[in-house]
């Protein structure tokens, strides 16, 4: 039974915030933000959008930080700590970007700060956020999944949320008034595969022809978004002595990424040869399998519980 | 036409290194050679010294391609007999010390085979790399290997060019060896390349053993593709890349290119195509480790090499 909400109205708006190398190895992001600044804004355009090389140390020496990973260092707690020419290189720029596009929480940030990634696993696109109930992301994701005949096709669009305070949100993402990482796989580090580049460009195109159609007082029509809230993280069987991972991700698992997980299922092949199953009692959907970045975080896997959330027709308030 | 084979009596292979994080990143082999230092049992063989090695080890701690610079590109002849003073760069200090432990490199005193384990991100499946087109060990060896992994390929990299010769780590041997699997991101350990890097190994030291036995290995062809040249990625006049390897050409490591064929994308989308005289088979697209050496792909071209019969020489 399909129940007609009440119609969001939403101030329309007027700074949006791309940021890409906010880890310097994930290049389409990298690339997409270089091409975007070589083309100078003209004053023509419908929207401001400040465009942003959010890690530039990382960028010129292609790793994912220098010394701390920067996508973490954007907690309140992070972001208010006292800084010295001591302090890692990323929290420094983390009260840097936050000032720009932020300062998180106020009335200044901007209204969508969208950060550019990639990941190794086999995610296909998705829009990562904090929360399950901002209108404003979850339109701009069906906006994304309704594409057709486009280079973008034969990519996956999903939402998937991490439920977490705003105070304890740790990435880029949660300075604008609304956010989200844009996250495309598979791409190893430090390459760029001319597929995911387009993927991500189209998927940013995107996004703003919605901005842009949202300002002029379109109505985008309600209906439902499939969620993936993260539910837990499982990292590798290790050595109990030397912490050394003793098994990779089961060639059953590999590049499954959002394809149910039955306990019983397999999830490890042991270096020798034992088959490691799921042992959790729900069946869960997996993502972010075998990222290359998170072996030091402890991650092989992240599971997620999928739910329909039912979205509202929006439209914004500055009427024509 | 002779009615009697030609038989290559060679030295016996009596000590065989497995080279694992000769870059930091590259897992699959970094995690078999770990696993064989903490248990050898899978890599004896009768009558054969066999050393599992991590070539850098710092590199590896900082799962990193290298600290200073590249270590398989460090065994220079300047490199390997520069003096021991403060301030060499960290892995020209080590090659000097591989070069003390496994050479040295040309004398009779070198190890007999280096096995050194890559991944690379290009898509060029299981990859066995050889640096002469004469070493009959060698070509025995992957002929071997090639049938015993069948219907799984190998494919076989030649890589003699006069001009584009690199002093590897494995050069250290006399008979040096390049394991290549792919695809693979650095820093991650896919299963599928890691059981295949494996039994890659397993056979070559199948082969030495039996060929230690006193086996005779009849003579044999090798489909090979040797490196011809480098192709770099259009770049702006700062150095940049300004083009993608196009989509047509992505992960068609081996596959036929020809003139007219698209070659790369550009950022605004405009299709850059080949324009060589011959048809080329390209390898290492796209490979991460490239963009700062300025290589988006290299050609090879196919040959087929022939080798004697080998059996170990009598003492």
């Amino acid at each position: 039974m399909f129940v007609e909400k009440k119609r969001q109205k939403k101030k329309e708006m007027s700074r949006v915030a791309v940021c890409g190398g906010t880890h310097g190895n994930e290049l389409a992001g990298v690339y997409l933000v270089r091409e975007r600044l070589k083309r100078r804004a003209d004053g023509t355009e419908p929207v401001s959008v400040v465009t942003v090389m959010s890690n530039p140390r990382a960028v010129q020496l292609c790793v994912r930080y220098v010394e701390t990973d920067l996508n973490r260092c954007f907690t309140r707690a992070t972001l208010s700590a006292p800084v010295s020419e001591t302090s890692p290189y990323e929290m420094i720029r983390s009260q840097e970007l936050n000032a720009l596009l932020g300062p998180k929480g106020s009335a200044q940030a901007v209204d969508l700060l969208c950060d550019l990634h990639n990941t190794t696993a086999n995610t296909g696109l998705c829009l990562i956020t904090y929360s399950d109930c901002d209108w404003i992301c979850l339109h701009i994701c069906k906006h994304l999944q309704a594409r057709t005949n486009t280079k973008m096709a034969s990519t996956p669009v999903r939402y998937v949320h991490f439920d977490i305070p705003l105070n304890e949100a740790y990435s880029l993402d949660s300075v604008g008034k609304h956010g989200f990482a844009m996250e495309i796989g598979p791409q190893p580090h430090s390459v760029v595969r001319s597929v995911i580049f387009s993927a991500m460009q189209e998927g940013v195109q995107l996004m703003m022809d919605w901005i842009c159609q949202f300002n002029s007082g379109t109505l985008f029509e309600g209906g439902w978004v499939d969620v993936y809230t993260m539910v837990k993280n499982i990292d590798y069987p290790r050595d109990s002595e030397t912490h050394v991972i003793t098994a990779a991700v089961h060639p059953n698992l590999q590049d499954r990424d959002f394809c149910l997980l039955h306990p019983g299922d397999p999830m490890f092949l042991s270096f020798s040869g034992e088959t490691l199953r799921y042992k959790g009692k729900e069946a869960l959907y997996p993502f972010f399998i075998n990222e290359g970045a998170y072996y030091e975080k402890g991650i092989a896997l992240s599971l997620a519980r999928k739910r329909r959330v039912e979205i509202p027709s929006v439209r914004s308030e500055t009427l024509r | 036409m002779s009615s009697r084979t030609n038989i290559s009596c060679l030295q016996e292979a009596a000590r065989v290194a497995i080279f694992g994080g000769t870059h930091g990143n590259e897992m699959s082999g970094i995690t078999l050679v770990n696993m064989w230092i903490q248990n050898s049992a899978e890599i004896e063989r009768n009558g054969l010294l066999i050393k599992p090695f991590i070539s850098n080890p710092r590199a590896v701690e900082k799962c990193s391609r290298y600290i200073d610079t590249d270590l398989n590109r460090a065994f220079t002849p300047e490199n390997l007999s520069a003096p021991d003073v403060e301030g060499l760069p960290y892995e020209v200090q080590r090659a000097k010390e591989i070069n003390r432990m496994f050479g040295p490199k040309g004398s009779a005193d070198a190890y007999d085979v280096i096995f050194d384990l890559h991944n690379t991100t290009s898509n060029m499946g299981s990859t066995l790399i050889l640096e002469s087109s004469t070493d009959l060990f060698n070509l025995q060896m992957v002929h071997y290997i090639k049938k015993a992994m069948a219907p799984h390929t190998c494919s076989v990299l030649l890589n003699e060019h006069p001009q584009l010769k690199y002093s590897t780590t494995r050069s250290v041997a006399k008979h040096p060896v390049g394991l290549e699997v792919g695809p693979q991101p650095q820093g991650v350990l896919r299963s599928n390349v890691f059981e295949s890097m494996r039994t890659i190994l397993k056979h070559a030291l199948d082969f030495i053993e039996l060929f230690n036995s006193g086996v005779t290995f009849p003579p044999c062809t090798v489909d090979v593709f040797r490196v011809q040249e480098r192709m770099d990625y259009p770049r702006d006049t700062n150095g940049n890349i300004t083009a993608m390897v196009h989509p047509h050409l992505q992960d068609c490591d081996w596959e036929p290119l020809n003139r007219g064929d698209p070659m790369f994308l550009t950022f605004d989308g405009r299709t850059v195509l080949y324009e060589g005289a011959n048809t080329v088979y390209p390898t290492f697209i796209n490979e991460a480790a490239y963009y700062e050496k300025q290589q988006a792909f290299m050609t090879t071209g196919r040959e087929i090499l022939a080798a004697n019969a080998i059996r170990k020489a009598c003492k």
